[in-house]
């Protein structure tokens, strides 16, 4: 690790946390005096497992204790949504057939999955999580926190990551800034400390691979370019693993169990424990138990390894073309980074090992590694490290459709962000009001074959003969890889309207009232606790009188004493049930004025009591 | 085209391009990229020297720098390290920084999809023709010869990029007239470079196609 030269000289300052929203686990890290700290649970845990489960009373179980809700209620229990993030149904319909997410009716613009009675969109679910975390650096640190870098893979386009921002802000998160999952990790690093060269990271996570080639030039970690593949990952292992361990129970029980959700998940927990025991052993066993009945199947390395050499290598091609974009050779790559739990996997060790040449570092967990440079990003942003900056670049070209819907590419892969193109748009027919432009994002050379990102319409253009009109339009990716755009007529200089139509994902108004309805939401919630300790205290002081009665101070009140007491005790009870936490409080107050007496009287029976069993000699 | 306004924030006269030469704060950035990078418009640069202003600039522009600052100067930033990088980019690549001196000074480059085979590439466009139909015809036979005429195009396109050099620095020396003469060479010397480089191209696609 390097040493990180920080200046907490305006440490009053809100903190920035940063955030690894994984598809397995999510972990929040923060930067210490020392360096990227993990934020541990109350518990001592160090990551949630991206998991969300709809209770009953309409609140959410995420994380760990989840995990058990999988197998008990998998109707109302998600997990690995992150592959769902900023995607259509078209997209998805191949994980379908491999993940129990239950699509709701109405699907069309932006997934809804179904939980219980209920439907959630993959931002609301991803930002239960992103709550969790926030809850729990708020208890570590001891202090609100507002503000939030959050890492993405570096291939998600457009869509995916508007999705993950949109869950920040539904979670109270100012997202400050986006940043590439490699990217962080060689943060968190520190390779600088050799101040110049070439690194190649590579990240097999739970569901996402990214290959990233760096530049390190005196603190700048310059990327020349990245690829990836947004659905590769364990998950793919873990499906594989389970398609076998179904068949071999199909045949040795003779039942189907694939249909069974509870079966399939308890199925899924046994081959991942087999999967992560294989890293470190030649061989293992796949040991469950389910209704009662007892499967174990001996699994051993060579054979687990021919069952995922395809998907290792599918990682291969990625990285070739990222090198070839860079144009640089495997022995140009000073060093290797390994980031992601699929990368314990021996052979994928091995074939990134064959593929740069070079024995690749893997000292730092490989699953904390990306929230550790989440941290030092936001301690960049916040001015606490000046001495390191990052430049990114956008994973994806961005185009227009033209005639016959080939697309005319704009702004090219591996630009480094922010990055921009200016366009002249002109009409086609005689008073044309409006202009419609087609974005798209990807390498294909029709738009169809290409990701659609958004329809602009450039509205209310004066009506002029045909070609006559001159419209500007500027496109801008940001140092989020997030684009925007904007428009002015050339003619009149004015700025032109342009109304935005995302193809998939919330639009601005959904993310709005989701906002909107979760600060509501917490609203009623903080209500609703505070309602609810005002009458746990209610009921404590009116037991502890009643319990008071029968004692002997009690008949040492006068009259007066006691009336006053019992009115204060009816008053209470008036407001038991108004819901009201302030009203409850006031006549706790009052109860607890007119028990004074009461109180004193009971100290001095318990210290005459105590007393009279000592014996003075 | 020196970009003179005054400090949007402490309204000196003259602020300068990037910072306020007063109070230095960031202004609204010059979409020159030569002014930008505080260059003379000459053709033939020093690419160690630009990457090095590159990194200066990224450190004093980036947004990450701005996070903490107002909204006007965000945007600057935003603004600012958006022509950075465009700028940049087109700059380090000695065929687009001609193409976009060209533009300035006046010279459509690229618009005009150049379908006339320059006279000089007659015989070997139509030999070429001649060898892709073969390949497509399933002849597997012309693949050495095709191998040959890429990598005589490839010579081709070195010999071309020693001559733009040496145009490039005639360039540079050049005032006024002469300037311009030197800049419709370069642009026809940029056809030809084209329309070779699209040969090479068309010739690695069918092969690929072949391969694949």
């Amino acid at each position: 690790m390097s040493t990180f030269q920080i200046d907490f000289s305006s440490a009053t300052r809100k903190r920035i946390i940063g955030i690894d929203l994984g598809t397995t686990n999510s972990l929040a890290a923060f930067m210490d005096l020392t360096g990227p700290e993990i934020i541990p649970g109350p518990d001592g845990s160090r990551m949630v497992p991206s998991i969300v489960s709809l209770a009953d009373d309409g609140s959410f179980v995420v994380g760990e204790p989840a995990r058990r809700l999988l197998i008990d209620r998998p109707d109302r229990t998600v997990y690995s949504v992150k592959r769902l993030m900023g995607r259509g149904l078209e997209d998805v319909k191949d994980e379908l057939k491999l993940f129990p997410f239950r699509i709701a009716e109405g699907s069309e613009q932006v997934i809804r999955l179904q939980l219980g009675d209920r439907t959630f969109t993959p931002p609301e679910i991803s930002a239960q999580i992103l709550k969790e975390l926030k809850r729990r650096a708020e208890l570590h640190l001891g202090e609100e926190i507002t503000q939030a870098v959050i890492t993405v893979p570096a291939y998600f386009n457009d869509a995916q990551r508007q999705a993950t921002r949109d869950a920040g802000r539904i979670a109270g998160l100012e997202v400050l800034r986006l940043v590439n999952e490699p990217t962080a990790a060689s943060l968190a690093y520190g390779l600088d400390k050799r101040r110049e060269g070439i690194i190649a990271v590579y990240d097999l996570g739970g569901g996402t691979f990214d290959i990233s080639i760096l530049r390190l030039h005196e603190g700048i970690f310059e990327v020349l370019a990245t690829n990836g593949d947004t659905h590769l990952g364990g998950d793919d292992i873990d499906n594989r693993l389970l398609a076998i361990a179904l068949e071999d129970i199909a045949s040795e029980w003779g039942e189907d169990l694939s249909h069974n959700g509870e079966a399939v998940q308890t199925i899924r927990q046994a081959v991942i424990r087999a999967k992560e025991e294989l890293s470190f052993r030649p061989v293992t066993v796949i040991d469950l138990e389910y209704g009662g009945r007892r499967y174990q199947r001996e699994l051993r390395r060579e054979l687990f390894e021919n069952l995922i050499r395809d998907i290792v290598d599918r990682t291969l091609g990625p990285c070739r073309q990222a090198m070839r974009d860079a144009g640089l050779e495997p022995e140009q790559i000073d060093e290797v980074v390994l980031v992601g739990g699929s990368t314990r996997i021996p052979m994928v060790r091995r074939a990134v090992e064959t593929l740069f040449k070079a024995k690749p570092h893997s000292e730092l967990n490989p699953d904390e590694v990306v929230a550790l440079g989440a941290a030092v990003q936001a301690a960049i942003l916040a001015g606490d490290v000046k001495d390191k900056l990052l430049l990114d670049v956008t994973p994806l070209s961005l185009g227009i459709e033209t005639m016959g819907g080939v697309v005319s590419k704009l702004i090219h892969r591996n630009s480094t962000i922010p990055a921009s193109a200016t366009e002249v748009f002109t009409t086609s027919v005689d008073g044309q009001r409006n202009v419609l432009i087609h974005v798209v994002q990807g390498e294909r050379e029709l738009a169809k074959d290409c990701r659609s990102l958004a329809r602009f319409d450039l509205k209310d253009i004066e009506p002029l003969p045909a070609g006559m009109a001159r419209i500007e339009v500027r496109f801008l990716i940001d140092a989020n890889g997030i684009l925007s755009v904007t428009a002015r007529d050339l003619r009149s200089g004015k700025e032109q309207t342009v109304e935005v139509k995302p193809s998939y994902g919330l639009t601005e108004e959904q993310v709005e009232a989701m906002i909107r309805e979760s600060y509501e939401k917490a609203e009623e919630d903080l209500r609703e606790r505070q309602v609810r300790e005002a009458r746990v205290e209610a009921d404590n002081i009116l037991a502890a009188v009643e319990k008071a009665r029968s004692s002997d101070a009690w008949l040492e009140l006068t009259d007066e004493e006691r009336a006053a007491i019992d009115a204060a005790i009816n008053e209470l009870q008036m407001v038991y049930h108004s819901g009201d936490h302030l009203l409850i409080r006031d006549r706790i107050g009052k109860l607890d004025n007119a028990t004074r007496k009461l109180a004193e009287n009971m100290m001095n029976t318990a210290v005459r009591e105590a007393l009279k069993g000592t014996k003075i000699d | 085209m020196a970009h003179v306004h005054d400090c949007w924030h402490c309204g000196a006269k003259d602020a300068a391009s990037l910072f306020c030469r007063y109070c230095n704060t960031i202004q609204p950035p010059t979409p020159d990229y030569y002014e930008f990078f505080d260059l003379p418009r000459r053709l033939a640069l020093d690419p160690e020297e630009l990457k090095n202003r590159f990194y200066t600039l990224s450190r004093l522009l980036h947004p990450d720098r701005y996070t903490r600052r107002s909204e006007q100067e965000q945007r600057f930033s935003l603004e600012a390290s958006s022509i950075l990088n465009d700028a940049y980019r087109v700059l380090k690549d000695p065929i687009q920084r001609a193409e976009y001196v060209l533009r300035q000074e006046g010279f459509p480059v690229g618009d005009q999809r150049n379908r006339d085979v320059p006279p000089e590439l007659l015989e070997e466009v139509f030999e070429l023709n001649m060898a892709l139909d073969e390949l497509r015809g399933g002849d597997l036979d012309v693949l050495p010869q095709l191998e040959q005429m890429r990598r005589k195009f490839l010579d081709m396109l070195s010999a071309i990029d020693r001559d733009l050099e040496a145009l490039f620095r005639r360039h540079d020396d050049a005032q006024g007239d002469e300037r311009r003469q030197v800049l419709a060479e370069i642009r026809s010397t940029l056809n030809r470079r084209r329309y070779i480089s699209n040969l090479v191209q068309e010739v690695d696609k069918q092969l690929t196609a072949r391969n694949a």
